[in-house]
């Protein structure tokens, strides 16, 4: 366990059930995700103070915030940390000068005004410093609330959902601000979100929290690519998750072979897996490849298959596509492709079309049923 | 116009006033952020002198100033004369009678205060005492004065619970309802109107201070 930086256990029965046991290194940003309802912002309020858990311990820096075996528990203004809300919870009698203030109480008074105004520069809200929050656009009050909570100057940042109440436009802006922010803040930084794609560009680790227990920690590629259950990877968003059974290994060639749909399908070698065992497995939408029409590719010679377009979706310069390999079954197969591509290649729903699955994206997991008819296949 | 009568009146409603404003503050915080078994008989006990009939509170009142009740035994032996008709005995009957015009506007204003925003305070490093002086109170204040108005202005014409424990003697018990109440009985509606106009004045100002007070609040917290 870290001497330095947070360590956080927790666990209880109910009335939110938490199984719940991370740890998040000075300077590193740490993404807890999961669903809705899965006791993201809970586990960030026992953290801070604001919620008791029946039993756990919670330390920073070597020192014990919460330790319910020894009776301990800091009231959440004895400990050191700077907790943005949701909905930023700003103090609406008082100026943004003020509410910076607020968190200064370690100051003499005088030099409060002074060390509110650099940390409201530091946000980028120079001259704004009289403006009460009703005055501030949405964006303005989430840099307050960054610049009161880092005004205390905490052992540890707490981010609550910070980016839910802002328009996209202003979301970008302020995730490259939070990046920049970041590297000059020597602390453990905690990003609650239930927003995938904005865990995988901020975090440099991901936690997996679902019914309150922690899944999974890792890279956030790692997470994503390589979860540890189905489970995870139906958390993760991962559209190309089916059930199969591994047939052989063959470490020579460093390849799992899997049985699926009938056929035959190359993995990358993972020999932990029984052969005989029935096995979930997935793989990537990027690691699902194109056959071009006109020339033929490396990636063909990978697990070959075909397809029809049932469906295509352009987002942006990309374009998400849906392969129907198995009418009876349902079966669909996801991945996205960058727009150029779709249209140098004509492609349109209902041509049948080949992709190869590359064996270094098909991961396997425990077996567990199937939840979707998607998922569902036959192992031969 | 009786100068004592409206003397009278303007002491009991400020001293009213002034000692439901801690009690007021500390049971509406209580009332608006505790979680207890129970919490509702409390709120309901808080409320009973709204819909308690005056003669109903006035009668028990009276039986425990009585110098047979343990309450009115303790006064008199303490301040030497019965609690029933006099001053203090009216004042204690006025604090009983006012508490939900005081407790209740300032438990809405504790209420309204989101959650977030005080354990936002917390999380600045501010101790639960400093919260109250700098969030709390600021936010709340509006609510605390409408509650301090209100009591006051009621008190100006509570009339039933008075006359039955304070009978009306002059310069002692008899406020300026009673007064009015008085000269009417006497056919001497000329002073009758005169203090009617200042009960009407009054209330008027009050009310309509606790509005623009509500709106206040609104503005701010909308």
């Amino acid at each position: 366990m870290a001497e330095t930086g947070l360590t956080a256990e927790l666990f209880q029965h109910g009335p939110i059930p938490l199984d719940v046991n991370l740890a998040c290194r000075p300077g590193e940003l740490l993404g807890l995700v999961g669903p809705s309802g899965a006791g993201k912002s809970t586990v960030l309020r026992a953290v801070a103070g604001l919620y008791q858990p029946r039993r756990g311990t919670v330390s920073c820096n070597g020192q014990s915030w919460l330790d319910s075996g020894a009776d301990l528990d800091l009231p959440p203004h004895r400990r050191p940390v700077g907790l943005v809300f949701q909905n930023y919870a700003l103090f609406p009698h008082l100026s943004a000068l003020g509410n910076v203030s607020a968190a200064l109480s370690h100051l003499p008074r005088r030099e409060r005004a002074a060390k509110a105004g650099e940390w409201l520069a530091r946000v980028h809200l120079a001259g704004l410093e009289g403006r009460y929050p009703r005055q501030l656009s949405g964006g303005q009050q989430q840099r307050v609330a960054v610049a009161r909570a880092l005004a205390r100057d905490p052992q540890v940042l707490l981010l609550d959902e910070p980016f839910s109440a802002v328009d996209q436009v202003t979301r970008r802006k302020l995730y490259r601000e939070l990046a920049e922010l970041r590297h000059s803040l020597a602390m453990p930084i905690v990003l609650v979100t239930h927003d995938l794609d904005e865990a995988a560009l901020l975090a440099d680790r991901l936690v997996v929290l679902y019914r309150g227990a922690t899944l999974q920690s890792g890279a956030p590629d790692e997470v994503a690519q390589r979860p540890a259950t189905a489970l995870v990877a139906r958390l993760m968003d991962q559209p190309n998750l089916f059930t199969g059974q591994v047939v052989e290994h063959d470490p020579a060639q460093r390849i799992t072979r899997l049985l699926w749909l009938g056929r035959s399908l190359d993995a990358r070698l993972q020999a932990h897996f029984r052969p005989g065992s029935r096995v979930s497995w997935m793989i990537p939408a990027h690691q699902v490849l194109l056959h071009r029409r006109d020339q033929l590719s490396r990636g063909e010679r990978e697990n070959p298959l075909s397809g029809r377009i049932a469906e295509l979706l352009t987002l942006g310069s990309e374009a998400l596509l849906s392969l129907e390999i198995d009418r009876r079954l349902k079966l669909h197969l996801s991945l996205r492709l960058p727009v150029h591509v779709v249209r140098r290649n004509n492609l349109a729903v209902g041509d049948e079309i080949g992709v190869s699955l590359l064996a270094q994206g098909i991961h396997l997991m425990p077996y567990e049923e199937p939840r979707r008819a998607r998922e569902h296949s036959l192992e031969g | 116009m009786e100068w004592s009568a409206l003397d009278l009146s303007v002491r009991l409603g400020l001293a009213t006033a002034l000692l439901l404003l801690p009690f007021g503050i500390l049971a509406g915080r209580w009332l608006a952020y505790g979680r207890f078994a129970g919490k509702s008989l409390c709120e309901a006990a808080f409320a009973l002198p709204l819909v308690l009939p005056p003669t109903v509170l006035g009668y028990y009142l009276l039986v425990h100033f009585g110098s047979a009740a343990p309450l009115g035994r303790w006064f008199e032996n303490w301040f030497g004369h019965p609690l029933a008709f006099s001053f203090e005995g009216l004042l204690l009957a006025s604090l009983i009678v006012n508490l939900p015009f005081a407790v209740q506007p300032m438990q809405r204003a504790f209420e309204a205060i989101p959650r977030e925003v005080r354990e936002a305070a917390a999380c600045c490093g501010m101790a639960p005492a400093r919260v109250l002086a700098h969030i709390e109170l600021p936010l709340a204040w509006p609510g605390i004065v409408s509650g301090l108005v209100m009591t006051f202005a009621h008190t100006l014409g509570e009339f039933g619970v008075v006359l039955m424990v304070g009978g009306a003697i002059p310069g002692r018990t008899r406020t300026l309802s009673i007064a009015i109440y008085d000269r009417v009985q006497s056919f001497d509606a000329e002073a009758a109107a005169v203090m009617a106009q200042t009960l009407l004045a009054f209330s008027a100002i009050a009310i309509g201070l606790t509005y623009w007070l509500g709106n206040r609040v609104t503005r701010r917290h909308g």
